[in-house]
């Protein structure tokens, strides 16, 4: 508090002066904040509607998904973001604080899918990997003769006879991620039940319900080794790069985009035998890939000039289309695109979540 | 007395003697390693970070045919200003498609997309800000260079080979065969690259594009506010505790907040901006005018102590004659003793100055670290910041952004090498011994 005391008399004329400042000329611009993993995209498209609209470049700001979401639901007003970029759905809790504050119909936009892949590096071996595998080589217990047992595997080999020898080392996104969400989802807890183990745990269970049992499961599938052979990585994947770089022998989970901007570095490994690219994704054959959103705060339509067309313009076929900058740069388009772009049309706000 | 000489060492003195030598041999291996590391730091940043200030070009003449840029045939603006980017992107690549054949140059077996990939998005949207700023281009044939793609500009950069361009989907092996002749023909230039300190920040599909010229203009800005707010209120506070106010417990209450608030971490003056200046008073997020606030609630203390300690430096003797002839205390702080500690103050202004100049932590948390594309028009307005540039650029995913990101910093250190220097010459120039 002494800090407050100390600068308070000697900041408030300032903010006095700054404040009619603001009052007196509104803001042009869209501002935009919220999960990095859609932030290049978002910078990119902000970057052509700048060029080819007459509206400023909207300010594009990183943060995470959680925060992004959080800052939309601050209020309604010119001091508030435009759009907040998510790279998961957003949560009743979110709405319920946006609702709180004001904030009441809230659109919500699809702009495609994210892949998540494994890479190695370039000049090591070649991994054919399932989910099971994955599990087998990271979750803190494995099945061994029907029962749940310590997990002890050392090399890749140990867990699947047909994976390279080599020491498993595994460098996989930090919980406070987006994407580890879906590394749990659709690699743990589908290689936990594909290797029998989660029945297994679903037994092991003291919980008082049905419900609580398998919530205890899923908590046993998506627990991982401590013996330092999964890394979690809490930086952007720029530092899992940098770490791979110096353990040529591990293994990365990044984003499809990035992998496609670093092939000369990675290789990259097949899932169930599916090579990740945007085809495959969009097709559903390669299983690990989750939504990306934006959410839209509807009230602003109108009132921060732009910020429909600059919506339109980001779900438009020149941009998210198959054929467009994002696809190019590694975003999986959506193959429901055509109402997504109808929905923005309409300015249909979203439905309460199931 | 013993009747040694003294010219004979005992086993004391010399055991006394060696631990001299010992403490030298530390001390000397103390600043080597200090001066290894820093010629380590200093030749890794300029090693990686020269690159950013040279460039690839392609420079090749371009048609601007009115029957793509101009249907209407009237140069009517809002139709000139219908015609996208895409549109010039596609006739960048035909012109230089044509370009290669007119010179006879072997092009292999690539595609119309092959050489647009040659080619940086940016240089699409310059021609068509050169076109929409002067609509009678159109119709004539002109001499347009262009920014070569990442990718190639890496090739020459030594980032990307041809080895790792066979494995690279965003280029390939052919292409860089090509930029090879283009070279030798003098199509494809390397030079000086002043773009990298006037252009903007480019997206991640672009990092040749990408420039510092918003975050210097940011960081200016923010530099005026904190100059303009930090040394009256600075010198204002130090003048007053130093030679107006009582000695009590809230004078000292004060000084030893002061110093503590010195030693305060950045980040809390980004929380404390956040909370204040943008959620209390509304102010807008990015805007250099907050980050100006908050570096200088963060530099105030520093100004304040050096500034109190110049004016200690002023002998009391000053103060008394000047008292002693009839001056007024106000006449004495402001004729004799402020002028004489100036050179002090000034020095403590400008080494606050490039602290907050290289302050991080705080500028993260008010908006600071956006994506901007527009120049500034004042303080208000959305701006980036150098150091945050360069944090910025560390976690983009193209290669390319790495160079950019040592550039920045090189800039960064050149302007506080610069700011120092100013402060060492003031220093040496008007201290003044007594």
């Amino acid at each position: 508090m002494t800090i407050l005391k100390f600068s308070a008399p000697m900041i408030a004329p300032v903010i006095a002066l700054a404040a009619a400042a603001t009052a007196a000329d509104a803001r042009d611009q869209l501002q935009i904040a919220g999960s990095s993993t859609v932030l290049p995209y978002a910078t990119i498209v902000a970057e052509a509607f700048g060029e080819n609209f007459d509206f400023p470049t909207p300010v594009v700001e990183g943060g995470g998904s959680g925060a992004g979401r959080k800052k939309l639901c601050e209020g309604v007003g010119d001091t508030t973001i435009d759009i907040a970029n998510s790279s998961s759905r957003i949560k009743q809790s979110d709405i319920d604080l946006c609702a709180q504050n004001g904030v009441t119909e809230i659109m919500e936009v699809r702009i495609g899918y994210d892949g998540i892949v494994f890479a190695s590096d370039i000049n090591g071996a070649d991994f054919a990997l399932t989910p099971a595998d994955v599990w087998g080589a990271l979750s803190a217990q494995t099945v061994k003769d029907g029962a749940l047992v310590a997990n002890g595997a050392k090399s890749w080999a140990d867990v699947n006879a047909s994976l390279p020898a080599q020491d498993i080392l595994t460098f996989i996104p930090g919980t406070k991620h987006g994407t580890r969400e879906v590394f749990d989802v659709k690699v743990l807890e589908e290689g936990c039940k594909a290797a029998g183990a989660y029945d297994l745990f679903l037994a092991a269970s003291a919980g008082a319900d049905d419900d609580a049992k398998k919530k205890d499961a899923i908590a046993g599938c998506t627990t991982l080794r401590t013996d330092g052979v999964s890394v979690d990585v809490d930086g952007d994947y720029t530092e899992t790069l940098s770490r791979l770089d110096a353990n040529k022998n591990a293994v990365g989970v990044f984003g499809l985009s990035f992998y496609e901007n670093n092939t000369d570095k990675l290789k990259v490994a097949t899932m169930d035998g599916v090579v990740p690219s945007v085809e495959t994704i969009s097709s559903g054959d390669y299983p690990v890939s989750r939504p990306l959103f934006f959410y839209v705060k509807k009230q602003h339509i109108g009132v921060i000039p732009g910020l429909k067309e600059f919506v339109q313009f980001f779900v438009s076929d020149e941009m998210a289309g198959p054929d467009g900058a994002l696809a190019d740069y590694g975003l999986v388009p959506d193959p429901e695109l055509a109402a997504t772009q109808a929905a923005v049309d309409g300015e249909t706000i979203m439905k309460p979540l199931n | 007395m013993s009747g040694r000489s003294l010219f004979a060492k005992d086993a004391r003195t010399a055991a006394r003697n060696r631990a001299e030598r010992r403490f030298r041999a530390f001390g000397f291996s103390a600043i080597l390693l200090a001066l290894l590391a820093l010629v380590w730091l200093l030749v890794s940043i300029l090693t990686a970070g020269a690159p950013a200030f040279r460039q690839t070009f392609l420079t090749f003449p371009v048609t601007l045919e009115a029957k793509l840029l101009d249907k209407s045939g009237i140069a009517d603006p809002a139709a000139l200003s219908k015609v996208t980017t895409t549109t010039y992107g596609k006739l960048l690549a035909k012109a230089l498609e044509a370009e290669i054949a007119a010179r006879g140059i072997e092009a292999g077996d690539m595609k119309s997309k092959d050489f647009a990939k040659m080619l940086s998005e940016e240089s699409a949207a310059t021609l068509r800000n050169m076109v929409l700023a002067d609509p009678s281009l159109i119709g004539q044939t002109i001499t347009f260079r262009a920014l070569a793609s990442g990718r190639i500009d890496g090739y020459y950069k030594g980032r990307v080979t041809m080895e790792s361009a066979a494995l690279d989907k965003n280029v390939s092996p052919a292409q860089l065969a090509l930029a090879e002749r283009l070279k030798e023909a003098g199509v494809l230039t390397i030079t000086f690259n002043p773009g990298f300190l006037t252009m903007p920040d480019a997206s991640d599909k672009r990092p040749e594009a990408a420039g510092l010229g918003i975050a210097i203009v940011g960081s200016f800005l923010m530099m005026a506010v904190v100059l303009v707010l930090s040394l009256p209120i600075g010198v204002a506070a130090s003048v007053y505790l130093e030679e107006f106010a009582p000695r009590n417990r809230w004078t000292d209450l004060i000084e030893v907040n002061i110093a503590n608030l010195a030693a305060v971490p950045s980040i809390v003056y980004g929380i404390l901006g956040l909370a204040i200046f943008i959620n209390f008073a509304g102010l807008p997020q990015s805007a250099p005018i907050v980050g100006g606030l908050v570096l200088t609630l963060m530099t105030l203390p520093r100004i304040i102590i050096p500034t109190r300690a110049a004016l200690k430096a002023v002998p009391p003797s000053i103060r008394d004659a000047a008292l002693g002839v009839g001056a007024s205390k106000l006449q004495t702080v402001f004729h004799h003793v402020l002028p004489l500690a100036m050179p002090g103050i000034l020095t403590g202004m400008i080494i606050g100055l490039a602290q907050a100049l290289g302050e991080t932590a705080p500028l993260l948390l008010i908006g600071m670290v956006a994506f901007v594309r527009d120049f500034p028009g004042g303080f208000f307005d959305p701006a980036a910041a150098l150091p945050v540039q360069v944090y910025n650029w560390t976690t983009r995913g193209d290669p390319g952004f790495v160079e950019r990101a040592s550039g920045a910093i090189i800039v960064l250190l050149a302007f506080l090498i610069l700011m120092n220097a100013v402060a060492i010459f003031l220093r040496r120039k008007f201290e003044r011994r007594w």
